[in-house]
């Protein structure tokens, strides 16, 4: 991860870029991404007649493409866009292009260590790309992309053999597995959805669907004993390895570790379930009753419920959390099971400072956005804000920011709120 | 009743040749007492053999009356047959069921309007799929359909990059017409999320240039996901594999979820809608959709009604106007769907019924998905849709939904109409203001 401790924590408002002349520099300006440092603001820009290419802070990059798409900074700061040129593609990073033109390349991920993966066609073969090299083998079709926490190994779901038109039942022998850095599992399964990687980036675990009835997890290729109507994405014990995954039994959802019913509780759901930092409590997103959603700790709901929540932070510490509610239009905070006061037209996923003492969301209301940190707005809105970052000593917050046409890179205080 | 009509379909066959008496008795009350409660009990008992059902089905009334085309007649062979039989019932049963179930109702649910204490027959039918479902006994066509859902989340068998690249492409044609026209791809935060069935990047790509150029004009701030979940079509709520359609339509909400948009607007399709906003959704525990969903219908007469999209000239031929069952019994949108049509077009002639006593496209419900095998069961099954339209006397129909024109298509050749069929998106790209470029 990129070491914030380096970055300008000094309190303060400070204008980056004038991004409002842009417009004048540019046939037409894209949609704005900030850098995670908040030093860097960026755009893919029309240059000309079917020519474009991407803009940081007011320098554009010097190759024109005939399109460009899918603007990301990676954590390190680069800016990332897929681009065309004619006919092919390529990942273009700060400027630079990966050596490769491609059939197509899409879905850009990173690693923490500044890696940068890409799902990528060639030759109507199907595969990923790490920092521009490729699998060794491709494959008919290949999905749910997935990258390790080392930011250096890659897995899919993959298609290992062709099928007739509408032969169902070839289909249904099974003919998809998971492929990792690009060597698929021996096993076949009818499907495979959402591969994950361990902490230590060596074992995978993903859902697999058997028959049309029967669904579990598989790690390493390997099913679980157990067969359930319905199953989630899988996670791991960043400590135990454990496998922990939401399961379907007799209508009811509940939370499975090692194919084995590990609560004691059933819900209406239970879904996006994610393990402490220590590995000590699992928390996920459940419903305790039909249309009533909250948050459960180790399958101990929150009191709270809202017809639908969203977006699920853990602290770092493991024994807080928060995730945004949502009923009708509103979409309201809430940590530690208390609903913070007030309601949004929209929130972001809250963050936890690493002390895991403070909680802020990115908040839109009536048109403006800003931050709001424990339950207090920050004292001043923004035509565009991005997602707030806490300094690592916990008493800061950056909020990168455009107001009037200027970027800015905003500092405040915690107790500024 | 005999049932003399039994059509070969390759999956009808292999799954009825793997059942044995045992795992058709245990499917069935699996079904019967682990996934239904009181409302199929309820009806199941209350029905009075009436007859007041059997003319609100096209199948019935195309087949001149015969009572095994009646709901209560599909019912009766169906559920009924199970229940008196104590859920032992043997193979050639279960493929007449499937038959029934699968491919002679089109779950519109018109009968409900017609049955004095409010059978649902589309839930018994449902009910039925299920079962056939669970014993592996459904029509080829829409298992191969309910596959691709499963592999590709799409129904189309597009991979995730023939997505991105329709919808790119789609741009590149709309900018010879309207150079500064964006399709803006995962876009977070835009207001609109707008998803699609996927025959209409397989198949019907001028429907994503012409929402995307209205949509431009306008001014709405839309985007369109890069990521599976962009098809908002559910072909396994039909087919009766439930667990797809639940993780169907949770990743559906959550692409638009994620991608912190307001609103998901769907084009002209209908039974998504269904899956959306009354099975799939409540599948996942959600009571209501988790982010308002609107149909075309409404967001098209929104942008019309506020000025945002001005008619340059309205259509001038005669025109007459579907009702999708699923948008119109299911939705409620005839209103809208009529102040649309009166604001592009001088002359709209009713069908006669109309509104939500329309009758049926007989391709929706999963029907067409049904394929080839079946076509002529949609054909002779709704004779009297084919007389309805030509009893308009008018050569264009206006129809919403993609079954439907799937459905009404067919029939126009059929039949010999001699009819077009437009969505509202074809009209108002039509007759719309445009904009001068240089």
């Amino acid at each position: 991860m990129p070491d914030a401790s380096t970055w300008d924590w000094n309190p303060g408002k400070r204008e980056v870029q004038d991004v409002g002349s842009w417009s004048d520099k540019f046939e037409w300006v894209e949609e704005f991404h900030a850098s995670p440092d908040g030093e860097k603001v960026g755009a893919v820009v029309k240059t000309g007649e079917m020519e474009f290419t991407s803009c940081v802070n007011g320098e554009a990059w010097d190759e024109k493409f005939d399109r460009v798409f899918y603007s990301r900074f990676s954590p390190d700061g680069r800016l990332t866009g897929i681009a065309q040129s004619e006919g092919e593609w390529t990942l273009c990073v700060d400027g630079q292009n990966w050596p490769e033109m491609y059939g197509y390349i899409w879905d850009t991920k990173f690693g923490p260590d500044g890696s940068i993966i890409c799902a990528v066609q060639q030759d109507m073969e199907y595969g990923m790309g790490v920092d521009g090299v490729l699998w060794e083998k491709f494959y008919e079709n290949a999905n749910n992309f997935s990258v390790a926490p080392d930011g250096k190994n890659t897995a899919a779901a993959v298609q290992v053999a062709s099928t007739p038109q509408a032969d169902i039942d070839l289909f249904q022998k099974g003919l998809y597995s998971v492929a990792v850095n690009g060597e698929a599992w021996d096993t076949v399964f009818m499907n495979c959805y959402t591969p994950v990687f361990d902490a230590e980036s060596k074992r995978v675990a993903c859902q697999v669907r058997r028959t049309l009835y029967d669904y579990t997890i598989a790690v390493d290729g390997k099913i679980w004993q157990r067969e359930f109507q319905c199953v989630w994405d899988p996670c791991f014990n960043p400590v135990t390895g454990v496998v922990a995954a939401p399961v379907r039994l007799g209508g009811a959802w509940t939370m499975a570790q090692d194919g084995e019913v590990a609560w004691g509780k059933t819900f209406a759901q239970c879904w996006h379930q994610q393990f402490s930092a220590d590995g000590n409590n699992l928390w996920a997103i459940v419903a305790p009753s039909f249309g009533k959603f909250t948050v459960a700790k180790n399958g101990d709901a929150w009191s709270v419920v809202s017809p639908v929540v969203v977006d699920l932070a853990v602290s770092p510490d493991g024994n807080r959390a928060a995730a945004l509610g949502k009923d009708g239009y509103d979409y309201s905070v809430i940590v530690d099971g208390n609903r913070w006061s007030g309601s949004f037209a929209m929130a972001w996923k809250p963050v936890f400072s690493p002390d895991s003492s403070h909680v802020a969301a990115k908040v839109e209301k009536n048109g403006s956005f800003t931050v709001v940190l424990d339950g207090k707005p920050y004292s001043e809105e923004f035509d565009q804000c991005f997602e707030p970052v806490f300094s690592p000593c916990s008493q800061k917050v950056l909020i990168p920011a455009i107001k009037d046409g200027k970027f800015q890179r905003i500092v405040a205080n915690v107790s500024d709120f | 009743m005999t049932f003399d009509r039994k059509i070969e379909d390759v999956g009808l066959e292999r799954g009825v040749s793997r059942l044995t008496p045992e795992r058709i008795e245990t499917t069935i009350r699996s079904v019967l007492e682990g996934e239904t409660g009181a409302k199929l009990k309820v009806y199941a008992e209350t029905c009075m053999h009436c007859g007041l059902c059997s003319e609100a089905c096209h199948y019935y009334m195309s087949h001149d009356g015969d009572p095994t085309y009646s709901p209560a007649g599909k019912v009766q062979q169906t559920l009924g047959e199970i229940l008196r039989k104590n859920c032992k019932v043997d193979g050639e049963f279960v493929y007449q069921m499937a038959q029934i179930a699968y491919t002679e109702c089109n779950l519109c649910r018109r009968c409900v309007h017609f049955c004095p204490v409010g059978i649902d027959t589309g839930y018994i039918m449902s009910t039925m799929r299920r079962i056939c479902h669970k014993l592996g006994v459904t029509p080829q066509y829409i298992q191969d359909t309910a596959h691709s859902h499963s592999a590709t989340m799409n129904q189309m068998w597009l991979k995730d990059d023939e997505w991105i690249d329709t919808l790119q492409w789609q741009e590149d044609e709309a900018r010879d017409e309207l150079p500064d026209l964006r399709i803006p791809i995962h876009k977070e935060g835009a207001d609109i999320y707008y998803s699609v069935i996927a025959p209409e990047p397989k198949f019907r790509t001028q429907l994503i240039y012409q929402a995307a150029y209205i949509f431009n004009v306008a001014g709405v701030d839309f985007t369109m996901p890069a990521d599976p979940g962009w098809d908002n079509s559910d072909m396994c709520m039909f087919s009766g594999d439930f667990e797809m359609m639940g993780r169907l339509k949770k990743r559906h909400f959550e692409s638009a979820l994620d991608l912190k948009c307001k609103r998901i607007v769907m084009g002209e399709c209908g039974h998504a809608f269904r899956s959306i906003y009354d099975n799939g959704n409540r599948w996942d525990g959600w009571d209501m959709y988790p982010i308002e969903v609107i149909h075309s219908v409404e967001f098209f007469w929104d942008l019309i009604s506020s000025g945002k999209i001005k008619i340059a000239e309205k259509f001038k031929e005669p025109i007459t106007i579907h009702d999708p069952c699923n948008i119109i019994r299911g939705r409620g949108l005839m209103e809208q769907s009529r102040k649309l049509a009166h604001a592009l077009c001088e002359n709209v002639v009713e069908m006669t019924p109309n509104l939500e006593h329309n009758y049926c496209c007989a391709a929706g419900g999963g029907v067409i998905n049904c394929g080839p095998p079946f076509k002529n069961v949609r054909m002779t099954g709704n004779r009297v849709k084919a007389e309805q339209l030509k009893a308009t006397g008018v050569k264009t129909i206006l129809a919403p939904c993609h079954n439907c024109h799937g459905g009404l298509e067919d029939l126009v050749h059929y039949y010999e109409l001699g009819m077009d069929i437009k969505f509202f998106g074809d009209l108002i790209y039509e007759l719309m203001e445009k904009p001068e470029v240089e």
